[in-house]
């Protein structure tokens, strides 16, 4: 019952969104509905850790310490879009391209969004896992789409083209981890949930679970943003509305991770932690690389922040290829520090846009002087995002280096630091010219009001503050990590 | 069913799946295009039904039938639809002729042999022969999807994976409990809406156009 209830309350949001039609009540029910989500996330997650696992809706859901905390990140996330989605709103009337009905699609969309999220961390199988996030895709689809220019047409033809391509092969990898199951000898009704994976994973093909791995990396890959799949990743993430961008990129990149760190803890069984880490060693640096090489030239703050994205999944895939708890955990952290302040960047570079009118990084000069509330924000959001103290990033991503240190990935840790200091170097000079210089003539559209900036600066806050006392969510990350660490 | 009026038959309708994938790479009108997917839906579907009769099982029979809707029927009308009165354009250029795009798949039903050998025997008896039929059909869906330049042909492409894929999976597992494959079928259902939606969004905005004309967005 608190399993899927979780899952519905959601959908409510976005019924009321249909009901409301006035953009501020959709937007309270909304950021109410994720709330509340939040909200029993939180119940649950005592539940799971004083007691254990709970499952629901006749075996289909299931719910262990990792994916509770998943549905922490997914709602806190969701509750800063859906609060930043009403200025989304007021931006596309502004601008003519708005209109009521267009407003509440946008509202039931994003709802849909969340829900379809929620569904794949608390899916108990992995077909029901791949339905999810093959339902974010369409869902985003239209999103990424929302202003109907040619430039977002296009980000959201290639963005539905090849994630349905990913997602396939990763169907593939999934009707070959089928396959072994049954072959070493699993019940067809049940061959597919994660426990019962684990549990036999001992008896399974080796060379097919490896096929099935690199399938699976390769498809969920695709919408994680890993490269060589993430051509897809800038586009979409620079045209969707900011509240969308800060979903996709903060939350939903992070959703098909977690997909591979499920499978990786069956494969690791099946044939030791080696061939996992190398797929993704591999992937993981390729990421970096590209990140550091694309942003060092980047001349567009939102594809700025999408490569920074990019980056970020590599740490994460790389902390995961170490595969012992201690990584797992700061795994863990980083999804959840990375969503915090990549949602409150896109949000604010959504801000930003609207009242500078372009996503040049030439066109917006001094912003700290001119706009202090946007460049404070923007500013502070980049110092938690490239790692600085006391944001929890830098806490994790310490611990995920000496995690790979300590399993012998000592080489791939400084390949990564070194792909991290041309990327500090790269975006500070961007930020810097951004946001320092002498004031000119401010324009003349508003600052955003206090109410909007308000979530943001909490965001940033939860951000240092779990940095600082990582007291309330420790015991719950030690429980997530257990599940999948090898 | 006797047993050898079983894997002949299967293999017919596998083989259907692959000639029709082989069909839209020289096929260059929209229109028969889209015939050859609902061909080829219709043999997909074919092929969960005699599995379906062979092992008597119920769920993949509802499988199969839902396959028939979906792919046999249902997207291959839709697709009609969107391309509307445009049912007559062609191909104009594809990025690599027809003479050469036989030869290429002929190379991938190669590839195709070479590797899902090892997987086929694992499953063994008739099905696990034919596993490599479906990894054709996904290679080539593939190729169609790089080689070809207009939105519809592309869906086309994808609907190949797909359906290779869906091929493969019947073969292999006589398809996921059927909760599962209700869930997967609409989810390309959607997929299919949806690209569809685009593509007329895309002809709306910028015109009869090849993919490879969209240049707004680079860095």
């Amino acid at each position: 019952m608190l399993l899927l209830s979780i899952l519905i309350v959601p959908l409510l949001g976005g019924l009321a969104v249909i009901a409301g039609r006035g953009r501020r009540s959709t937007a309270v029910g909304a950021v109410a509905t994720n709330g509340a989500s939040l909200a029993l996330g939180v119940v649950a997650a005592v539940q799971v850790v004083r007691h254990g696992p709970m499952s629901a809706a006749a075996g289909l859901l299931r719910a262990d310490a990792l994916s509770v905390f998943m549905v922490i990140v997914i709602t806190t996330i969701a509750i800063l879009a859906s609060w930043l989605g009403i200025r989304t709103m007021a931006h596309d009337e502004r601008a003519h391209s708005g209109s009521p009905a267009r407003s509440s699609l946008y509202g039931v969309l994003v709802q849909a969004f969340v829900a379809s999220m929620l569904l794949a961390v608390l899916a108990a199988n992995v077909g029901v896992l791949w339905v999810a996030v093959e339902a974010t895709t369409i869902v985003t689809a239209f999103l990424v789409g929302h202003r109907r220019t040619r430039g977002s047409l296009e980000a959201s033809w290639k963005y539905i083209v090849i994630c349905s391509v990913g997602i396939a092969l990763a169907f593939l990898g999934t009707v070959l981890v089928y396959l072994a199951a049954l072959h070493a000898g699993g019940h067809s009704a049940h061959a597919l949930d994660w426990t019962s994976l684990v549990a036999h994973a001992r008896r399974f093909d080796p060379s097919l679970m490896r096929l099935a791995f690199a399938l699976l990396v390769l498809g969920y890959g695709t919408k994680v943003g890993l490269a060589p799949m993430h051509s897809w990743l800038p586009d979409a993430h620079s045209q969707a509305p900011a509240p969308v961008s800060a979903l996709m990129s903060g939350v939903l990149l992070t959703v098909a991770f977690y997909a591979i760190l499920r499978f990786k803890a069956v494969i690791d069984v099946t044939v030791g932690p080696g061939f996992a880490r190398t797929v993704l060693v591999i992937v993981a640096l390729l990421s970096l690389a590209v990140a550091a090489s694309l942003l060092i030239t980047q001349r567009d703050y939102k594809r700025m922040l999408a490569y920074h994205s990019i980056e970020h999944m590599g740490l994460i895939a790389l902390g995961a290829a170490a595969g012992i708890r201690l990584a797992i955990a700061a795994v863990l952290l980083h999804i959840l520090g990375h969503g915090l302040a990549k949602s409150v960047l896109f949000l604010t570079s959504g801000e930003i846009m609207a009242v500078e009118g372009t996503t040049e990084i030439d066109g917006v000069r001094a912003l700290l002087a001119r706009r202090p509330a946007l460049g404070g924000l923007f500013g502070v959001g980049l110092v938690a995002l490239l790692g600085l103290p006391p944001f929890s990033l830098f806490t994790s991503e310490l611990v995920m280096i000496r995690a790979e240190f300590a399993v012998g990935l000592g080489w791939a840790a400084v390949a990564a630091m070194v792909a991290m200091a041309v990327i500090f170097i790269a975006v500070v000079g961007h930020a810097r010219h951004m946001l320092l210089g002498p004031p000119e003539v401010a324009g003349d559209e508003p600052s955003p009001p206090r109410w909007a900036t308000a979530p943001l600066i909490g965001g940033l806050a939860i951000c240092g503050a779990i940095g600082v006392f990582a007291w309330p969510l420790s015991r719950l990350l030690d429980a997530a990590a257990r599940v999948v660490a090898s | 069913m006797s047993g050898s009026s079983y894997s002949s038959a299967l293999t017919l309708a596998a083989g259907a799946v692959l000639v029709s994938a082989v069909a839209t790479v020289w096929l260059a009108s929209i229109r028969s295009v889209i015939q050859v997917v609902a061909v080829q839906g219709i043999a997909l579907g074919a092929v969960a039904m005699i599995l379906g009769a062979h092992r008597s099982d119920p769920g993949l029979l509802a499988a199969a039938v839902v396959v028939l809707v979906v792919k046999g029927t249902v997207i291959p009308l839709l697709l009609g639809r969107a391309s509307g009165g445009n049912t007559g354009s062609r191909e104009s250029r594809p990025l690599v002729n027809v003479p050469a795009s036989l030869v290429a798949s002929a190379a991938l039903i190669m590839v195709a042999l070479v590797t899902g050998r090892g997987v086929g025997t694992l499953v063994g008896s008739t099905a696990g022969a034919l596993v490599p039929m479906g990894l054709a059909t996904l290679l080539i869906g593939f190729f169609v999807l790089v080689a070809r330049r207009r939105p519809t042909f592309q869906i086309v492409g994808l609907l190949m994976v797909d359906n290779g894929i869906a091929l493969t999976a019947f073969l292999c597992t006589a398809g996921f409990p059927f909760l599962i494959e209700l869930g997967v079928s609409f989810d390309i259902l959607l997929g299919v809406v949806v690209l569809m939606v685009f593509s007329q969004r895309l002809r709306i905005e910028f015109g009869d156009v090849d993919i490879d004309e969209l240049q707004e967005l680079h860095d």
